[in-house]
C-alpha cells in the first residue's frame, strides 16, 4: 500500500517534470509571438513568422547588447487560447512584448493583460479600427480597415460607379469595411446594398446568386487573408466574372500569398490596400526577394509586411530604451517613423496605429504571374474611424 | 430469494462507494500541483475544466448509453451566460455558476426529449443540431453575445467575497479544481446509488430494463439534464476564468474535442475524463511547443496508435504490471475486493 502511493507520487513528480518549463537564466529580451499557425487562417500564421524570422536572420539577434528570443505559440485561431498563451508568456516566460495576432477576437482578448501587466502588444495582422483603443499598450503595424476602405469608395465614386453591392464576413473588420465604404459612398451620392457572410466556414454561393440578380455596377468584397481563393472560386461558378460586375475592395480579398493561383478571374480586379509585393521600391525588391529564398519560393503577402515592421517597430523601440520594455518601450514607439517595404510609414502618437500610404492597384499578369499593380497612392492616410472621433 | 439479491446488491454499491487508495492519491496530486507547479497554473485551470466537460459527456454517454456530437451546446450555453451576466454586474463567481447550471439543465432538459427518439445516428444528428443552431444565434445576435469578436469587458468580482482572480492563474486554477471536485464527488454517489445502476442497466440492454420495471425515459431525461447542467458548469468557468467567451465555445470542435478526451481517458470511467483531459492537454502543450506548426499531425497519430493498440489492453497491461509488482502483499487481499469496483466509478 506504502508502495503503491510512493510510486503514484514518483509518477506525479515526472509528470510535473514534463509540466514545468526550464528557466532561462540569460539577459534576453523574449517577445512572444502567438498566431493562428493551424486551422484556416494558417496561412496568416505562416507569413507573419517567416516574416519575423527573416527579419530576426537578417539584422541579428541582439540589440541594446541583450539578445533577442523569438517564442512561437499556436492559437490554433482560437481566442481562449490566445489569452491563456498570452498570460503563460507574461508570467512564465517573462515576455517584453507580445506580438502576432492574426485576426480581431484574436487580438482584444489579451489587451486586458497588456494593460494589467503593462506588456506593449504589437497587432501585426488584426485590422478592427477599435483595436489600439482597448489597451493603452497596444501598437498596429498591420492596418486597420477603413483606412483601407475609404479611398477604394473615393476611386470607385470618381470613376463613375453608382450602385454597389457590399460582400463582407460579418466580423469586426468587415463590420468596419461595411460601414466605412457606406458612409464614404453614399456621401458621394452612390447607391450601396449590404451583404454579410458568416466568419467561420463561408459559402458565398447564396449571396453571390443576390448580387446577380440585383445587377450592381461593382461588387465590394472583404474577406479575411486565406479565405480570398474560396471566395474567386465561387465567383466563376455562379458565373459573375462574365456578367460585368466590377470586383473592387479593400486587398485581403487579391492576397499576395494566395493571387497567383486564383486564374485570370482575378484579372482587373481593383483593390485599395497598403501593401503589393509587386510595389516597387528598392526596400521593397530586396524584401520579396529574401523573403522568397528563405521561404521556398512564397510570396510575401501584407501580413507578412506587417510582422516584418512589427519586428522593425519592436527592435527599434528596444534600441531607444536601452532594453527595456513596458511603458517606456510604447512611449519609445509613439511617432517612431521608417521606410518599410510597403512605402513610408509612421506611428501615430495619439492612437498608436498606423500612418501610410494607401495604394490603389489592378490584378495584372507581369512575367507570367498575377500581381496587385499599384497605378495610384493617397499618401499618409491615419485611421479614418478614430481621426473622426478626435475631431 | 429477492431478499437476497437486493442484498447482494446494497454491498455491492455500498463497496463501490468506498474510495480506493488510488483515487485520494490522484486527488492528493492533483491539490499538490496547487503549490509544486505555480507557473503551469493556467494550463492546469483549462485541464479541470476540460475534465470536469468530459466527466459530464461520460454520465451520458458511459453510463447512459447516450452518444453526443453536440455537447458543446451546454458547455457553450453555461459560459455565454456566465459571461453575459458578469458583464451586467453579476460578478458574483458561484452565483453566476449557479445561473449557468441552471440555464444549461433547462436547455438539457428540453433538449432531451428530441434526443430520446430514435437510433444512435439520428442522436448524433440531432444533438450536432442544436450545437449548430446555438452557435448560429450567438452568431446573430451579436448585441448580446459580441458575435464572431467574442464578448468583451468580462470582469469578474472575488470568490466569495474574498478570493480575487489572479494574473497567475493560482485563484483560477483553485476555484476550477474544488468546483470540479465537488461535482466529481457527486457525480460518484450518482453512479454508485440505484439510479446510476440502473442507467447502466439501460445502457446495456434498454428493452430488458424497461421489462424490469424501469423507467427508461425518465431516467435518461435526468441524467441528460444533469449532465447539461454539467457540462454548464465547465463552460462557466472557463468564462469566469478567463474572462472571455468566443463563439468558439460553441463550435463542433468543441463537442469532438471532448469525445477524444475522453476515448483517451476511458469510457464509463468517472476518472476516464479526468485523465483524458491531462493527457489530451499536456500532449497539445507539449507539441505545439515543440512544433507550433505540426502538432497536430503528431495528436493524430498518437490518437490512431492509442485507439489501435487498444487503451484497455494498455491500461490492463499496466495494471497486471502493478498488481504482480504488489502481489507479494496483496495476495490474500485481491479475491475479497470485487474486480469492477475501480472500472466502474
Amino acid at each position: 500500500m506504502l508502495r503503491r502511493t510512493l510510486l503514484s507520487a514518483v509518477g506525479a513528480t515526472a509528470a510535473m517534470l514534463a509540466l514545468s518549463g526550464v528557466a532561462m537564466a540569460q539577459e534576453t529580451v523574449k517577445i512572444g509571438l502567438i498566431l493562428p499557425m493551424t486551422g484556416p487562417f494558417a496561412s496568416t500564421g505562416r507569413q507573419i513568422e517567416a516574416a519575423a524570422k527573416l527579419y530576426m536572420q537578417q539584422k541579428g539577434d541582439t540589440v541594446a547588447g541583450k539578445k533577442i528570443q523569438l517564442i512561437v505559440k499556436d492559437d490554433t485561431g482560437t481566442a481562449d487560447v490566445t489569452k491563456r498563451l498570452a498570460q503563460e508568456l507574461i508570467v512564465n516566460d517573462k515576455i517584453a512584448v507580445m506580438a502576432g495576432f492574426g485576426l480581431t477576437p484574436l487580438a482584444l482578448a489579451p489587451a486586458p493583460l497588456a494593460t494589467q501587466a503593462k506588456v506593449p502588444e504589437v497587432v501585426m495582422a488584426a485590422a478592427t479600427s477599435t483595436i489600439t483603443e482597448a489597451s493603452p499598450f497596444i501598437v498596429r503595424t498591420s492596418f486597420t480597415l477603413p483606412q483601407a476602405t475609404v479611398p477604394m469608395a473615393d476611386w470607385a465614386a470618381q470613376n463613375g460607379l453608382k450602385k454597389v453591392a457590399t460582400l463582407v464576413s460579418d466580423y469586426g473588420p468587415g463590420i468596419d469595411a461595411e460601414k466605412a465604404f457606406t458612409a464614404a459612398f453614399t456621401a458621394k451620392g452612390g447607391q450601396v446594398e449590404n451583404l454579410r457572410v458568416p466568419l467561420a466556414n463561408p459559402d458565398f454561393s447564396p449571396f453571390l446568386q443576390k448580387v446577380a440578380d440585383a445587377k450592381p455596377d461593382a461588387l465590394f468584397v472583404f474577406v479575411p487573408s486565406g479565405i480570398g481563393a474560396q471566395f474567386m472560386k465561387q465567383f466563376v461558378e455562379r458565373g459573375l466574372d462574365k456578367s460585368g460586375i466590377k470586383l473592387i475592395g479593400p486587398g485581403d480579398v487579391t492576397d499576395d500569398d494566395l493571387l497567383n493561383n486564383m486564374g485570370d478571374v482575378a484579372l482587373g480586379a481593383i483593390t485599395t490596400q497598403h501593401y503589393s509585393a509587386d510595389h516597387d521600391s528598392a526596400e521593397n525588391k530586396a524584401f520579396v526577394e529574401a523573403f522568397k529564398k528563405a521561404n521556398n519560393g512564397m510570396r510575401p503577402n501584407f501580413m507578412a509586411v506587417g510582422g516584418y515592421d512589427g519586428m522593425h517597430l519592436i527592435y527599434e523601440g528596444l534600441k531607444k530604451t536601452n532594453g527595456e520594455g513596458g511603458q517606456a518601450l510604447v512611449d519609445a514607439m509613439k511617432g517612431m517613423s521608417w521606410t518599410s517595404p510597403r512605402g513610408p510609414v509612421s506611428i501615430d502618437p495619439q492612437t498608436r496605429d498606423i500612418v501610410q500610404n494607401i495604394y490603389v492597384r489592378k490584378v495584372e499578369r507581369k512575367n507570367g504571374e498575377l500581381y496587385n499593380v499599384e497605378f495610384a497612392t493617397i499618401p499618409n492616410v491615419k485611421d479614418p474611424v478614430k481621426a473622426a472621433k478626435s475631431n | 430469494m429477492q431478499s437476497t439479491t437486493a442484498e447482494t446488491v446494497r454491498t455491492g454499491l455500498s463497496r463501490r462507494g468506498r474510495w480506493g487508495l488510488g483515487e485520494i492519491a490522484f486527488w492528493l496530486v492533483a491539490a499538490a500541483t496547487l503549490f509544486f507547479l505555480p507557473e503551469r497554473h493556467l494550463i492546469l485551470n483549462e485541464i479541470a475544466i476540460i475534465g470536469l466537460f468530459a466527466l459530464s459527456l461520460d454520465l451520458i454517454l458511459g453510463y447512459a448509453g447516450i452518444v453526443s456530437l453536440g455537447h458543446a451546446a451546454f458547455f457553450g450555453l453555461g459560459a455565454y451566460v456566465a459571461g453575459i451576466l458578469a458583464k451586467n454586474g453579476i460578478t458574483d463567481p458561484l452565483a453566476g455558476l449557479v445561473v449557468a447550471a441552471i440555464a444549461s439543465a433547462i436547455l438539457g432538459f428540453v433538449t432531451s426529449f428530441l434526443v430520446l427518439r430514435g437510433s444512435d445516428l439520428t442522436k448524433l444528428m440531432v444533438t450536432l443540431g442544436v450545437a449548430l443552431v446555438l452557435g448560429e444565434l450567438a452568431n446573430q445576435m451579436s448585441w448580446l453575445t459580441g458575435g464572431a469578436d467574442g464578448l468583451q469587458g468580462i470582469s469578474m468580482g472575488p470568490i466569495l467575497g474574498l478570493f480575487e482572480f489572479d494574473i497567475f492563474g493560482t485563484v483560477a486554477y483553485a476555484y476550477s479544481l474544488v468546483v470540479t471536485f465537488v461535482l466529481f464527488v457527486l457525480a460518484r454517489r450518482i453512479v454508485v446509488s440505484p439510479f446510476g445502476l440502473s442507467l447502466r442497466s439501460i445502457r446495456d440492454n434498454p428493452l430488458r430494463a424497461r421489462a424490469v420495471g424501469i423507467p427508461v425515459n425518465r431516467r435518461l431525461v435526468a441524467v441528460y439534464t444533469l449532465a447539461a447542467a454539467y457540462a454548464g458548469v465547465a463552460g462557466g468557468l472557463l468564462a469566469q476564468t478567463t474572462q472571455f467567451v468566443s463563439l468558439d465555445v460553441l463550435a463542433f470542435h468543441r463537442s469532438a474535442d471532448v469525445m477524444l478526451v475522453l476515448v483517451i481517458g476511458g469510457v464509463g470511467y468517472l476518472y476516464g475524463g479526468l485523465i483524458g483531459a491531462v493527457v489530451f492537454k499536456v500532449l497539445q502543450d507539449v507539441l505545439s511547443a515543440w512544433t507550433p506548426q505540426y502538432w497536430q499531425f503528431w495528436i493524430g497519430l498518437i490518437l490512431v496508435l492509442l485507439v489501435l493498440a487498444g487503451r484497455e489492453r494498455l491500461t490492463d497491461k499496466a495494471r497486471f504490471a502493478v498488481k504482480r509488482f504488489f502481489g507479494r502483499f496483496k495476495a490474500q487481499r485481491t479475491d475479497a475486493m470485487p474486480t469492477t469496483s475501480a472500472r466502474e466509478i
